[in-house]
């Protein structure tokens, strides 16, 4: 079957927007193929600097030729709609046949080569392709991410003729700008594609790409007994920076290994794509860097090597003139500046952000357990370092630096700690601040930063959530779950806000294998306390599993059913049930009893697994009591009576959660 | 590398030699003070409009903030852009370019030469593009962009603009730490030529220049502009080019206030804002001089 091959040479495509691009070359290919019913037996997109490139296998030379049966006017119709339907079927009268007293005409379309549909879809793929950021250039309206230099289209062995804004389609592309011949070669199939690229350097999976750097750079790393300090996103962006990508390790000058480890790595990141190098059995860096370049270089990376350590010195030497100058300011003096930056248009500056953390570290070091002098000082320097020369340089040091200062400063190691881990958890695979200090001065940043928010009215909608407030509640509802602190949130949240935290929490239970149902049962009953609610939850997921809790959940929606049917008819009877019914009505009435006492006991002490056990004992009564005993009684007094003690029953479980919520 | 690296002298000479023998018109520098060699008429204005242009200059641009007395090695008031602006862009110009690297002894055989994503954008003359930091073993050499918009209006035929910051260029191929250290030509350094202009330059303009009669400056060069462009020429044409002297007049008495420390936080963008409109005018005037945008 053939084969289609395309290839969308251009200038250099950011690193960053590669992978996506294979994926939309893909599926923009994938829909318009299947749109007219050619089905590839595989279809492959391959993203690099300078190219994007597709292939087809196992596509047909044509589409399969299509039957359409039309149907048309009534037999005897005036020959004017005859007509009609003959001009728009391209038939004559004689081909048309007759069936239930109506014309039909039967239309063979021949199938379309494929060779035609690739042209319209490679136009529309060209025009519509969905760069988050494109350009035009020389005298040319077409956008692309890059200038584009050429397409290669070729199915089949043979180039698939057309012409999009002046690019004329063709079978020749080009290897590597510098370790090429330097002379564009014809391809007539993937294979020859694949193999002259391999020839003239350019490796075309992003993957490969990927293996050959890390196999290069622990190679360099073994034979010196170091190891790479490994990095995805860089390994990702300097795999997109190179179609033949090399590493080279280089020296860097070892006085610049005081500088904390953080800043290094940093930088060498941020500013050069550089991996760090560390020492196997230290864990400390080494004076050493890998740079991954384009080329194999004829003088085996000499160049390279030093005109990049020449680089990293200079940054080195800024980093270091950062260190030294945010040393000589303490960090309390350097609250005044914050008063200058703007936090958020509607909600003040930097500095009043700071005084609603340090006052709520205050109040929430009660719940958390943690020191709330050390709470309060933490929380108070905590956005210090936002005005330090190395976080202006790099935010993403922000926190670190702050707590490298501190301790320069002499502070107490949980507020150093604190300073640091204030911003965790980052992410679902980010840790939650260890110690108490810490975690109350985290709980205290992402609180004041949900509540303010919603306080103007800046709540997440759909995929919009530009302050990140809902990892800010996810990040709340880690620290409470780790620390285990008894935070009531209504005291420092909205009801909104403890909507969002419910609506957070059953996320995270979800992706935990809980039930979101169980959630909304235990929430209605108004707790705040995150704990709490989770050990429910847990509780009641493991009571609802047995066959006690399947079959009193049953009972359950039949006594509510009863009873919302009753209150139809008029207001249901108040009070308690009498104690001296007979049979299993007395028998259910004093099981409830027993089966209070003891929820009481158990809610007291929060033991929720006795709680339910507590509710298993109702089972065996509600189904002998609906096996046995007919509510709605001739006798008013006794429908009245097994109402009252339906509706007790339905009250006590509801202490535990609301069971009407519950599905299933 | 050659054995003995390019002068500073002999860098700006290959970079003509080369430049010219592509068909550009070899420029002297602008002689009104810009902060970039972008702003230099001979790209902004000319990279509007319908007609082709092909130029290089070296354009001294003025930052007065980085000024630093003359002694830190690579942070200068004053530094050397060496610019070229091809309009339309030819379908080459990277070709072209990686051959004028060759030209000044950059081998991409034996150098690392790699582009990478980084888009330009000037806010104060409304100006955006597409394009890379070119990096040589892991320096930026060059900013390379194809202008998408200058002054607010669309680029169209785009131009393609290199910017080369000399300096550091030098200090790469000379290997020397400290930009006064550089050989100027085989007579004298960098040093010698310019070292005092950076100490009094940056006296001046980090502690001496008068704020307030800056402020009066700028605020006659703002009123200036529209009189200018409301004026009109032998010929009936408006006074475009003179009035695009005042928006850089402007722009420089702002960077000297932001130098002294005058221009507060909250003041700055209003500023920026005030000289992006002025540069907006005369774009909008020179297109229609021009006879529209293709």
């Amino acid at each position: 079957m053939p084969q289609l091959l395309l290839e969308l040479f251009s200038e250099e495509i950011p690193a960053r927007m590669q992978a996506q691009a294979a994926r939309d070359l893909e599926r923009m290919a994938r829909e318009k193929l299947a749109a007219e019913g050619l089905l590839p037996g595989a279809l492959t997109a391959f993203a690099g600097p300078r190219r994007l490139t597709l292939v087809a296998e196992g596509l047909a030379a044509a589409q399969a030729e299509r039957h359409e049966e039309r149907k048309g006017p009534r037999v005897g119709s005036p020959d004017q709609a005859i007509e009609g339907f003959l001009r728009s079927t391209g038939l004559t009268r004689d081909q048309l046949t007759e069936r239930d007293g109506l014309y039909f005409a039967h239309i063979h379309k021949a199938g379309r080569p494929t060779a035609d549909i690739v042209g319209e879809m490679v136009d529309a793929i060209v025009r519509n392709f969905p760069w988050p950021k494109s350009m035009v250039s020389g005298v040319s309206k077409l956008r692309w991410v890059r200038p584009l230099q050429r397409i290669l289209c070729v199915f089949d062995g043979e180039v698939v003729p057309f012409t999009i804004d002046g690019h004329v389609s063709g079978d020749l592309t080009e290897g590597h700008r510098f370790m090429g011949t330097g002379q564009a070669f014809r391809v007539r199939n993937f294979d020859d594609y694949a193999d002259g690229l391999a020839r003239n350097f350019v490796v075309l999976d992003p993957h490969e790409r990927r293996e050959r750097i890390m196999d290069a750079a622990r190679t360099l790393c073994f034979a010196r007994n170091f190891e790479l300090v490994e990095d995805d996103g860089l390994l990702d962006e300097v795999a997109g920076l190179a179609e033949w990508p090399t590493p080279v390790m280089g020296d860097m000058d070892p006085a610049f290994l005081d500088l904390p480890p953080e800043v290094i790595r940093t930088s060498m990141r941020v500013h050069q794509r550089f991996f760090a190098v560390r020492d196997p059995t230290t864990g400390f860096l080494v004076p050493h860097f890998i740079t991954v370049a384009n080329i194999e270089a004829t003088d085996g990376g000499k160049t390279i090597a030093t005109g990049n350590a020449r680089v990293l010195s200079a940054r080195l030497s800024d980093a270091r003139f950062f260190w030294t100058e945010d040393q000589r300011v303490r960090l309390e003096d350097r609250l005044e500046k914050l008063k200058g930056v703007t936090f958020h248009a509607r909600l003040g500056t930097m500095y009043q952000r700071v005084e609603r953390i340090t006052k709520l570290a205050g109040e929430l070091a009660a719940f958390t357990g943690a020191d709330r002098a050390k709470a309060e000082q933490a929380a108070r320097l905590c956005k210090a370092d936002l005005g330090t020369g190395m976080v202006g340089e790099f935010p993403e040091l922000q926190g670190v630096m702050g707590a490298y200062y501190a301790d320069k400063e002499g502070f107490d190691p949980e507020i150093v700690d604190a300073i640091r881990s204030h911003y965790r958890p980052q992410g679902p695979s980010d840790e939650v601040p260890a110690l108490a200090v810490g975690a109350t001065v985290a709980l205290a940043d992402k609180l004041d930063t949900l509540v303010s928010f919603f306080a103007i009215d800046e709540k997440p909608t759909g995929s919009r959530d530009p302050f990140a407030l809902r990892r800010a509640a996810l990040g709340v509802i880690r620290i409470l779950q780790q620390t285990r602190a008894r935070l009531p949130l209504k005291q420092f949240a909205s009801d909104d806000l403890i909507a969002f935290f419910a609506d957070r929490l059953k996320v995270i239970l979800r992706d935990q294998g809980q039930r979101h149902d169980l959630v909304d049962a235990v929430f209605a009953l108004g707790d705040d306390d995150i704990v709490r609610i989770v050990a429910k939850v847990s509780a009641l997921a493991d009571f609802l599993g047995t066959e006690d809790g399947a079959n009193l959940l049953a009972g359950y929606k039949r006594a509510v059913n009863i009873l919302k049917a009753e209150e139809k008819k008029g207001a249901l009877p108040v009070g308690d049930p009498i104690a001296s019914a007979p049979g299993e009505e007395g028998a259910l009435t004093a099981a409830v009893g027993r089966m209070e006492a003891a929820l009481d006991k158990a809610l007291d002490k929060e033991d929720y697994a006795a709680a339910m056990t507590a509710l298993a004992a109702l089972r065996a009564p509600v189904d002998a009591f609906f096996d046995k005993v007919l509510v709605n009684s001739d006798v008013p007094a006794e429908r009245d009576n097994r109402l009252r003690l339906l509706a007790k029953v339905r009250d006590a479980m509801g202490r535990v959660a609301d069971f009407g919520q519950v599905t299933g | 590398m050659p054995d003995k690296p390019l002068s500073f002298q002999d860098l700006i000479l290959k970079l003509h030699d080369y430049w010219s023998r592509q068909g550009c018109v070899i420029l002297q520098a602008y002689d009104v003070e810009v902060g970039a060699g972008t702003l230099n008429p001979a790209t902004v204005l000319r990279a509007l409009g319908p007609r082709p242009w092909k130029v290089a200059y070296v354009q001294p641009s003025r930052r007065p903030a980085d000024g630093r007395y003359g002694e830190n090695p690579n942070r200068l008031r004053q530094h050397h852009q060496y610019q070229v602006v091809l309009k339309p862009n030819p379908a080459n110009l990277q070709e072209l370019y990686l051959g004028s690297l060759e030209a000044i002894g950059i081998d991409p055989r034996v150098h690392d030469i790699r582009f990478v994503e980084d888009d330009w954008e000037n806010p104060t003359v409304g100006a955006w593009g597409l394009g890379w930091e070119v990096w040589c073993d892991g320096m930026e050499i060059t900013q390379y962009t194809y202008f998408q918009q200058v002054g607010g209006l669309d680029v169209f035929p785009v131009a393609g603009e290199l910017t080369i910051g000399l300096e550091r260029l030098s200090l790469y191929l000379q290997n020397v730490d400290s930009v006064y250290d550089l050989r100027y030509n085989d007579e004298f350094t960098y040093g010698e030529v310019f070292l005092a202009n950076e100490q009094q330059f940056s006296a001046f303009e980090l502690e001496v220049a008068d704020v307030d009669v800056f402020k009066r400056h700028f605020e006659d060069m703002e009123r200036q502009v529209p009189i200018i462009l409301g004026s009109r020429g032998r010929k009936g044409e408006q006074l475009v080019l003179p009035a695009y002297d005042h928006v850089l007049k402007a722009s420089h008495l702002f960077n000297i206030m932001d130098a002294r420390g005058a221009i507060a936080v909250a003041e700055r963008q209003s500023y920026i804002g005030r000289i992006r409109d002025l540069c907006k005018q005369c774009a909008e005037v020179y297109v229609a001089q021009q006879g529209g945008n293709a």
